[in-house]
Order: structure tokens, then sequence, then C-alpha cells
């Protein structure tokens, strides 16, 4: 129990770090997801295969294998950067490929009638896009993204094992100083309860008040 | 739909041909030149027949099974480190770990040397994974509790490695500002948090994470014992160096299951008459020395009371 | 376009000259793009032979031959363990018996919320088990939990018709299970089962982590080794292939799968779930269901 209450700060750290990489991870992902959807779906077919090219090598790449390379591959090109740019950078080209599917499949969900129908009342495309298409399948995608997300939290934790500056890699600490290892994993099981369950009630509470009913 | 079907099916091919090309073993024999210590220019030990030990669990379950199984690192030149290519273990920690075989009877060659990382390194002791434990081990009260230490072998200091065109940093009075590397949760690690908080630190979980970044500029210095820097210096003389004098004191020793009285004492002994009979020294010369670092004493070994 | 969406009418002959215009503005952007990294690489001297010398040796070979046999090991193991696993923990949820039933989801719903790898480095570092018994117990708990909710939702994805027509015909409750529904059930849950053990192959790579002697760790053995002028992209551009085939193999056959049994008449078509990056909603919709 003391093992909580005599190392809290770096618990805290640990804490605040995976909250962080999840933060900024997530909002790479929403945004390279959904550029990456868009060209998939776009008209444009180089576009497409790039799309596709990206989200079939992510979505099979060991994110493992990916942190590795980026962590030791990208300063070879001379990039200088802090461990928790590259950490965010892998995470987030990662889970850009599950977004990415799960935007494109919402778009595919939007019955081919309604664009049609959008457009024979005389809808421009971006008009047809963000008022018919868009609304509709952002509500199909809120469960999906959400899952994609949590999948992203716990898997901040592979950050953890490769440096310090999260919630997985404060046992390394606590175990050097000799604290009951049992412990301070229950304690670090906990952590990352909290964030996914956060997690979860927040993609609820935006499913009920924007979902589709099914 | 076209698509989806042809591609997988291409890339079978590829992978295919990529599996049979390592397969078909067209590669040359042997393994790539490396530096290091030469395999026909270490010691050999005087193997002490008829040694036996029947106080000791490790060394009974040992002799039964007719080797030692010893934990040790991979990844630290000159000191433990494993030939990716052939599997072979060198370094000065692996030498101790041969003469300590030969004296408690069992011929160097036989042991088997496994890779047991740091944050392992009680556990593979206690379950009795390893018999004994040789790799960088600092000698401390917490882990005193956990393990026994024959030894000290080696008196290694806290110190740093940098880059040869850094000329800024001398010792770690120059460290604020500066971003230092080491390994997670190590003691080092610790020690420069205290006691310099305005360097700025960064943790990988390997030291050749720290050495890779320190080569590709992300950080200006890395932070270990001195042993684990000289090995890293040698293997590139022309990049890296170690810098000022060893700010910390970390004896190096040999782990045992907690309680093994017996075979820490043996171990005690056998260290006192190797360094006796310059075998320690031979040892040394072998490995580390290459580096060009002379020799040092061997620190006095503390024989503390049985537990 | 192949793909019928709700974005767009069918392109008129301006529209199109404006949809090649802009492909070949794209194409040229991404060839550029290629071409910088490529430069790139030959700019920071990735393609010497000092780099590319150590996988000519035979030693290096079979160093990397013996990686990818432990990879594959431990994804055997796991996956016939998380299978039977998932079989008993899906049987758990469907017991009549409530203590049972509330026993399993507790076991499931736990182990989806947990990261694996932090499950694996307790059983690692707490539990003291060896690298390889730790990581497929991790992903076995892992992956069997969530091959629980694949089968559950199968089951229940059965048409009610089914279940009622065999309870009326007389058979208990296992038979029922055993001859109707768990049949129809595997039938059409097999992509969603395949995608999972990509999820379980990706994740053996986490070995590398806890020091299991896998597929990653041989590569960085090899790429941290100073004396081969520490080979790093060389490595990656010899490992990452071998990989991303093996879980492309493995995905492209659950697609396989899907589509031919989108084709046969035995099962509903079934929408193949994409092999997620591991988690589901607690307690949400599992990624699985049938669409409606």
């Amino acid at each position: 129990m003391n093992v909580l209450t005599d190392n809290f700060s770096t618990y805290g750290a640990g804490f605040l770090g995976t909250l962080e990489l999840t933060v900024y991870a997530s909002l790479l992902a929403l945004a390279l997801g959904f550029l990456m959807a868009s060209f998939r779906v776009a008209p444009v077919g180089s576009l497409r295969v790039f799309g596709t090219a990206w989200v079939t090598v992510l979505r099979n790449t060991p994110l493992t294998l990916l942190f590795f390379a980026v962590l030791l591959g990208l300063p070879r090109f001379g990039l200088v950067l802090p461990f928790q740019v590259f950490a965010v950078l892998a995470l987030g080209c990662y889970t850009s490929a599950f977004v990415c599917e799960a935007l494109r499949s919402g778009i595919n969900t939007v019955p081919k009638g309604q664009g049609e129908a959008a457009r024979s009342l005389g809808m421009s495309f971006g008009q047809t896009l963000s008022l018919v298409v868009l609304p509709q399948a952002f509500r199909s995608v809120i469960p999906p993204v959400g899952s994609t997300l949590i999948a992203l939290a716990k898997n901040s934790a592979i950050a953890g094992a490769f440096s310090v500056t999260e919630l997985l890699g404060t046992y390394k600490t606590l175990n050097e100083l000799g604290y009951n290892i049992i412990w301070t994993f229950v304690w670090i099981a906990a952590g990352y309860l909290v964030i996914t369950l956060a997690i979860s009630a927040l993609f609820h509470a935006l499913e009920r008040t924007w979902g589709v009913p099914r | 739909m076209f698509r989806t079907t042809r591609a997988p099916r291409a890339l079978c091919a590829v992978l295919a041909g990529l599996l049979a090309g390592l397969a078909a073993a067209c590669g040359k024999e042997g393994s790539p030149p490396s530096k290091g210590p030469a395999a026909e220019r270490l010691p050999h030990y005087q193997v002490a027949e008829g040694f036996r030990l029947p106080a000791s669990r490790t060394w009974t379950r040992a002799k039964k099974r007719g080797h030692f199984v010893v934990g040790v690192k991979e990844d630290q030149p000159y000191l433990g480190e494993k030939d990716p290519a052939t599997g072979t273990y060198s370094g000065f920690d692996i030498e101790i770990a041969k003469m300590m075989s030969a004296s408690l009877g069992l011929p160097p060659k036989t042991i088997r040397f496994r890779t047991i990382a740091s944050a392992n390194r009680e556990t593979a002791l206690q379950n009795g994974q390893i018999d004994y434990y040789v790799g960088t081990y600092t000698i401390n009260a917490n882990r005193k509790k956990l393990v026994g230490f024959a030894g000290p072998y080696y008196l290694a200091g806290q110190s740093l490695l940098v880059r040869t065109d850094e000329h800024d940093i001398h010792g770690p009075q120059d460290l604020p500002g500066k971003r230092v590397c080491s390994a997670a949760g190590s003691t080092p690690y610790q020690r420069i948090k205290a006691d310099y908080p305005k360097a700025v630190l960064v943790a990988y979980d390997t030291y050749s994470v720290c050495v890779d970044n320190l080569l590709t500029y992300q950080v200006e210095a890395v932070t270990t014992d001195d042993a684990i820097l000289i090995g890293y210096a040698a293997k590139a003389p022309g990049e890296l160096k170690v810098v000022g004098k060893p700010f910390s004191e970390e004896p190096y020793g040999i782990g045992v299951p907690h309680g093994d009285n017996a075979l820490r004492f043996a171990l005690d002994d056998a260290l006192a008459a190797r360094e006796k009979n310059g075998d320690w020294k031979k040892a040394y010369d072998a490995t580390l020395g290459l580096s060009g670092v002379p020799a040092p004493q061997p620190p006095a070994i503390d024989r503390y009371p049985a537990s | 376009m192949t793909e019928a969406t709700a974005l767009y009418d069918l392109p008129g002959p301006r529209t199109r000259r404006r949809h090649a215009l802009y492909g070949a503005l794209s194409t040229v952007v991404i060839l550029a793009l290629l071409a910088w990294i490529l430069y790139l690489l030959f700019d920071t001297g990735q393609f010497t032979s000092t780099k590319w010398m150590p996988f000519a040796y035979q030693g290096i070979q079979e160093l990397l031959l013996r990686g990818l046999g432990n990879t594959l090991k431990a994804f055997a193991i796991a996956a016939v363990l998380s299978l039977a696993l998932g079989g008993l923990l899906a049987t758990g949820r469907l017991s009549d018996h409530r203590p049972v039933r509330w026993l399993a989801t507790l076991v499931v719903e736990f182990f989806r919320a947990m990261p694996v790898l932090v499950m694996i480095f307790f059983i690692f570092v707490a539990l003291r088990v060896q690298p390889l018994p730790a990581l497929v117990a991790g992903l076995t708990l892992y992956n069997g939990s969530v091959l629980a909710e694949v089968f559950r939702s199968g089951v229940n994805a059965v048409e009610r018709g089914q279940r009622e027509a065999a309870f009326a015909l007389g058979m208990r409750k296992t038979q029922v299970m055993a001859h109707v529904l768990v049949p129809q059930a595997v039938r059409a849950m097999l992509p969603a089962i395949i995608s999972q053990l990509v999820v379980a192959l990706k994740d053996t790579s986490l070995g590398f982590l806890i020091t299991y002697e896998e597929f990653l760790h041989a590569g960085k053995l090899i790429a941290s080794d100073l004396d081969y002028d520490l080979p790093f992209i060389p490595v990656v551009m010899v490992i990452s292939p071998i990989y991303i085939g093996m879980c492309m193999l493995l995905s492209w056959f659950a697609d396989w799968v899907s589509r031919r049994e989108r084709r046969s008449p035995k099962t509903k078509g079934v929408a193949v779930a994409t092999p997620g990056p591991g988690a589901l909603l607690p307690g949400g919709v599992p990624p699985t269901a049938p669409r409606p």
C-alpha cells in the first residue's frame, strides 16, 4: 500500500506522461487518419493508392518494430528530437491507419441514395459532404474510433518499456529502489484502468448525444 | 477488387523468394570481422580437479548437471558481449565467470551463458535459473537482502562518455543544460537526477540505445560505470571518448543465490587465489586492457559474515 | 472509380480531365517524396558495404532465422492457447449459472481493459517467469479474452429460429450448442478469429522488450553492433518486409475466407473485422457484430 503513498510523485509523473502521450498521439492519429481516409475515398487514383498503401503497411506492422524504427531510424537522418516526440510520431502514425479505416467504413455506411438525393436537390459537393454525408458518417464512427483510441492508450505502454516517461516505465525506478513489485504493478494497472475507462465513458457520452440508434 | 487479390499474391512470391534466399545458406562461412577480445589470446585457467563443495546446493546441482549456468550481459563491449553471428560471449566479466567455474572444479568451456536483463538478475538467482551472475553487478545493501555477493572483483565508478568532437564536457560539473542519457531507473540515472538536477536526463532501456543516441547527436553524453563506457570507447576510438574522473564507487560483485554462503565464500577464496597467481590481471589485459587503460589493483574482497 | 460512395456522381468529361490533372499532380508529389527519402538514405550512407556486409555471413543469417523461428514458435503456442482459453471463457459467459457467467465476464473485461504489455511485464518481472512463457501467457490472456467475445457474439448472432428449432426438437442445451450454434458461429466468425490472430502475431514482437530472443531481438543485436558500423537502417529494411509480409499474408487469408463465405449459402455474410489495434470498448459493441 505504501508503494503508492511513498512514490506518489513518480506515479503522478508516469500517469501524466501516459495521458500526455495519449492525447497528443490521438490528435495526430485523428488528423492523419482523416487525411488518409479522404485520400482513400478521393476520385484521384494515385492518392487512393497512397492511402491504401499507408493503411495496409501500418496495420500490418508490429508497433514494437515501428517504435524501434522511428526511435532509432529517424535520428539517422539528422533529426534531433526528444523521446516523447518520437513516441507520439510512432503511436500516432500507427493508430492513424485504424482511424482511417473506421472513418472510411463510416462514410461507406451512408447509403448512396443520400448523396444522390442531396445532389438532386441542387447541393454542391461541399454541401453534400458537410450537411449530409459527414454528419451521418460521424455518428456511426463514434464507437470504432473510441475503441481505437482506447487501444492507443494501452499501446502507449510500449513507450514506457523503451524509456521512463510513462506509467509502465515507473516500475523500473521502483524496482531499483526495492519496493514490492506486485503492488507496484497493481497501481500501474489501476492507472491504465482509469485512463481507458475515462476514454470509454467519454465516447459513451458522445454516442448517447450523437449516436445512431441501431 | 482486383488490386486486393493480386497484391498479396505478388507479395507471397517476394516473401517466399526472400525466405528461400535466406534458407539456402548462401552466406559466407564464419562471422563478420569484429574487434574485441581475440579468442586465441585469452588466458587458460587451471581447473581445480577433485574440488568438492557439498555444503552448497547450487554447486551440488551444477556438479550433477556437469556445467554451470551463468547469467551475464550481452551488450557491453569488452565486459560481457555476445557476438551476433557466432553466439559466443566475450569480455572481462565472462573471463571472471570462466575462472570461477575452473576454481569450482568444472572446466570453463562447459559453462552455459545466459543473457539476463538487469531488472531480472535477482529473480534469476532466486528461482535457480542461473547458478551465479557476473555482469556489472554493483554490490549494495538493498540487493544484499535479495542475493549474496562474492567479491568485489572490480571497482568501477560512474563516468561520462562523449563524442570526440565534444570539447565542453570534462566532468559532471559541466552537465547542466546538457542532454545526458542513461538506463531507465538505474543507479547512475538516479544519481544524476539527485546531484545534477539541471542536466537534461534521457532514459532508455539499454546502454546500446544511449550510445546510438550519442552518435546521432540526440544527446551530448552517456553516463554509467566507467568500465562499460571504456568498452564502448574502445569499439569506436575515433568517435567516442571517456572524460573526467569517476565520481562514484561501484564495486562489482558476483551474484549468488541468497543464503548459499558456502558458494559465496568459495568464490571469495577463488577470487583471492586468482588475483594472487596473476590470472586476474591476465584476464583484464586480454579484455578491458585492450582499450589502453592499464590494469588497476583489484579491490579488497568483502567477506561479510554469513546471513 | 470502383467504390460506390454517396460522395460523387459519375464524372463527366470535364470532371474526368480535372481528376486526371489532380492525379498527375499528386503522383508527382508522391514520387518526389519517395525520391527525397531515397536521397536521404544515400546521403547518410545507408548503402555502404560495411553496413550490409554482416548479412552476407552465415552466422548472421542463422541468427535471423533462429529469431524468426522463435517468433513463430511463440505465435503458434499463443494462438492455440488463446483459442482454447477463448472457447472456455465464451462457454463461461454463455453459461446458465450466474456465478460462472459473472466470473467469466469479470475475467474477460479485466484482461481486455489491461494493456497486454503490462500483463507481460507483470508476469515476467513480478511473477518471475521465463521470457517465453511470460510472453505466451500475456498474449494468451489478452487474445483469449478478445476471442471469447468474438465467439460469444458469433453464437448470439446465429438466427434465433435455429436455436428455437433445435430446442423444439428436444435437444439439450449442450447439444444445441455443439450441433447447431457453434458450427455456424465459428464459420461466420472465422475471419474475425484470423484477424485476431494477426494481432497475436504482431504482439509477439513485444517479447523483444522482455529479452525473448525473437526476430526483432536478433535485429537489434545486429543493429547495435559498433563493429558493423551500427547498420540500423539496413536491419529495418531486412526485417520489416518479413514481419509485414507475414501479417499481410494472414490478413489476406482472413479477407479471402470472408469473401468465400459471403458467396457461400451456408453462412450469412458477416463483415470482417479489421485486425484491430487491440482493444474493444469495454462493454461496448464488439467490432465483429454482423451488420444489420
